[in-house]
């Protein structure tokens, strides 16, 4: 198959960006969508030219480093998936792929394609974890759960910090990240306790680190590469409210 | 609490309950304003909207209403203003994902209402209130403002009709957005409710533009 990629470009952080236009032949169908990047940064290195950076780590799907905003969909056009799970037969040949890096105030580029997602760690160091003593591993089942709570803790557990929520939200808004954070604790026994603050100061991180507001769009839904549901937003309204009226 | 006011999901929560006060509200006018055509003569309107203007309750409440639209107005265009700072560099292919069509267009239908609500506010409320020019009318033996009549003057212009059912378009698209959405922002998502709260959205969404927009094409035509 054959491409035209416009991929944006750019020196550094403070750089003024652009988009290149490449131009690549000969890829398989069967190919990753970041394979096909490494072939051209391949040729854009034996040419002696630049490569383009990216972030990737796992590539399958499990660790959230990957990015990309493809065609107007983070992670590209597939749905449920990431963008190293993204193959290019899900494009046509001789299509025209337009590749940029997350868009959004608290995200800002590092280089070409690589944006900077600590402010997702630092929302998450505001409360995103529960607080345990350490000792002795305890029993599995001391403490128990309804399974109902448990599949849906585990389903908001699914998000990989990727990003994509705030990268498609028209409003920046990280609230499907956040939502998913405090849904995954706030549904089990072990994070009740602290359910309060990590509301609290979750949101408060979020709003301080210039995310935007969430205006129920759900983009972020349609484009999470876990899927993971709204519904979790308005948990986080609920917790939100109920920590700061109790 | 400072906190909670100015926060992201402080802010929508003020906004939803405003919202739904509107949404409330708006049935309430339209049942007023659907008097005018019912009835044969313009004496049920008249007196409805003298009780509006000068009930104790009602008045208490008008200042609930005043500060519930300058209250989601205010919280409508900071929430907007951070939003749009939120992404300085816009995306050279925007979003195409399949999302709610009309919550992209909240701000641009509420600029509209905006400037509908003044205008409405010079036409109706304020020359009731302060300008007196209204022509009077005697019922029973007492004096009420013929507002019927300045409502059918208006209407008998067609690019009044125009403007009118214009207008009343773009607030259907704002609540086809709003109405469910204030619900999420309430925090309330269910797996069977949800569904039904959006259903209800849309069918009270169509039936007050409906009944709004019948009213001038009515006077319009057959009056
Ligand atoms: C009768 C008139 C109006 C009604 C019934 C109404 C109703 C609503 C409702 C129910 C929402 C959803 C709130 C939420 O999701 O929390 C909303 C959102 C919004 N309203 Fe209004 N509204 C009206 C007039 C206005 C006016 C005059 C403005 C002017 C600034 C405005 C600006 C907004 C904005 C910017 C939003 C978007 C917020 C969001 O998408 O979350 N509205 N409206
Ligand atoms: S590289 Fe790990 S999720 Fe894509």
């Amino acid at each position: 198959m054959d491409f035209t990629l416009k991929i944006w470009r750019q020196e550094n952080a403070k750089a003024k960006g652009r988009f290149e236009t490449y131009n690549i032949t000969g890829i398989s169908a069967d190919c990753s969508f970041l394979e096909m990047l490494d072939i051209l940064n391949q040729q854009l290195i034996d040419k002696i030219e630049k490569p383009i950076c990216f972030d990737h780590d796992c590539r399958e799907g499990i660790c959230g480093a990957c990015s990309l905003y493809i065609n107007g969909h983070p992670h590209g056009p597939d749905t449920g998936v990431t963008t190293c799970q993204l193959h290019m037969r899900k494009f046509k040949d001789g299509d025209t792929i337009i590749i940029e890096p997350w868009r959004a105030k608290p995200f800002p580029v590092i280089k070409d394609l690589v944006v900077d997602r600590s402010a997702f760690d630092q929302i998450i160091e505001a409360g995103g974890f529960v607080s345990v003593n350490t000792g002795g591993v305890p029993d599995a089942n001391a403490i128990p759960v309804p399974r109902v709570d448990a599949e849906t803790a585990m389903d908001a557990a699914a998000c990989i910090g990727c990003g994509a929520c705030v990268a498609t939200c028209k409003n920046a808004s990280a609230m499907l990240f956040v939502a998913a954070k405090v849904s995954q604790f706030a549904l089990l026994p072990q994070g009740k306790i602290e359910a309060k603050e990590r509301a609290i100061n979750m949101v408060a991180k979020m709003d301080e680190l210039g995310f935007g507001n969430c205006t129920n769009t759900g983009a972020c839904e349609a484009e999470c590469p876990k899927n993971i549901s709204i519904s979790h937003i308005a948990r986080l309204n609920r917790e939100y409210l109920t920590a700061n009226i109790s | 609490m400072s906190n909670f006011l100015t926060s992201s999901i402080g802010k929508k929560l003020i906004m939803s309950l405003a919202g739904l006060f509107l949404v409330t509200f708006l049935l309430v006018h339209l049942g007023i304003n659907l008097s005018l055509i019912i009835a044969d003569s313009r004496e049920p309107f008249n007196k409805a909207a003298h009780f509006m203007g000068t009930n104790v309750i009602v008045k208490a409440l008008e200042f609930v209403l005043f500060g519930g639209f300058l209250l989601h107005m205010i919280y409508g265009v900071v929430l907007q203003l951070q939003n749009w700072f939120a992404r300085p560099t816009r995306y050279k292919k925007e979003n195409y994902s399949q999302t709610s069509f009309f919550s992209k267009f909240m701000i641009h239908t509420a600029v509209i209402i905006t400037v509908f609500l003044v205008i409405h506010l010079f036409d109706f409320y304020l020359k009731a209130k302060f300008f007196g020019d209204v022509p009077l009318v005697v019922y029973d033996g007492k004096d009420y403002h013929d507002l019927g009549i300045l409502v059918i003057e208006k209407f008998k212009l067609g690019w009044v009709v125009v403007f009118y059912i214009a207008c009343f378009l773009l607030l259907a698209f704002h609540l086809l957005h709003g109405f469910q959405s204030a619900f999420q922002s309430l925090g309330i998502n269910h797996k069977t409710y949800t569904p039904l709260i959006k259903a209800i959205g849309v069918i009270y969404t169509i039936a007050v533009t409906a009944g709004f927009i019948f009213i001038p094409v009515y006077v319009y035509f057959w009056m």
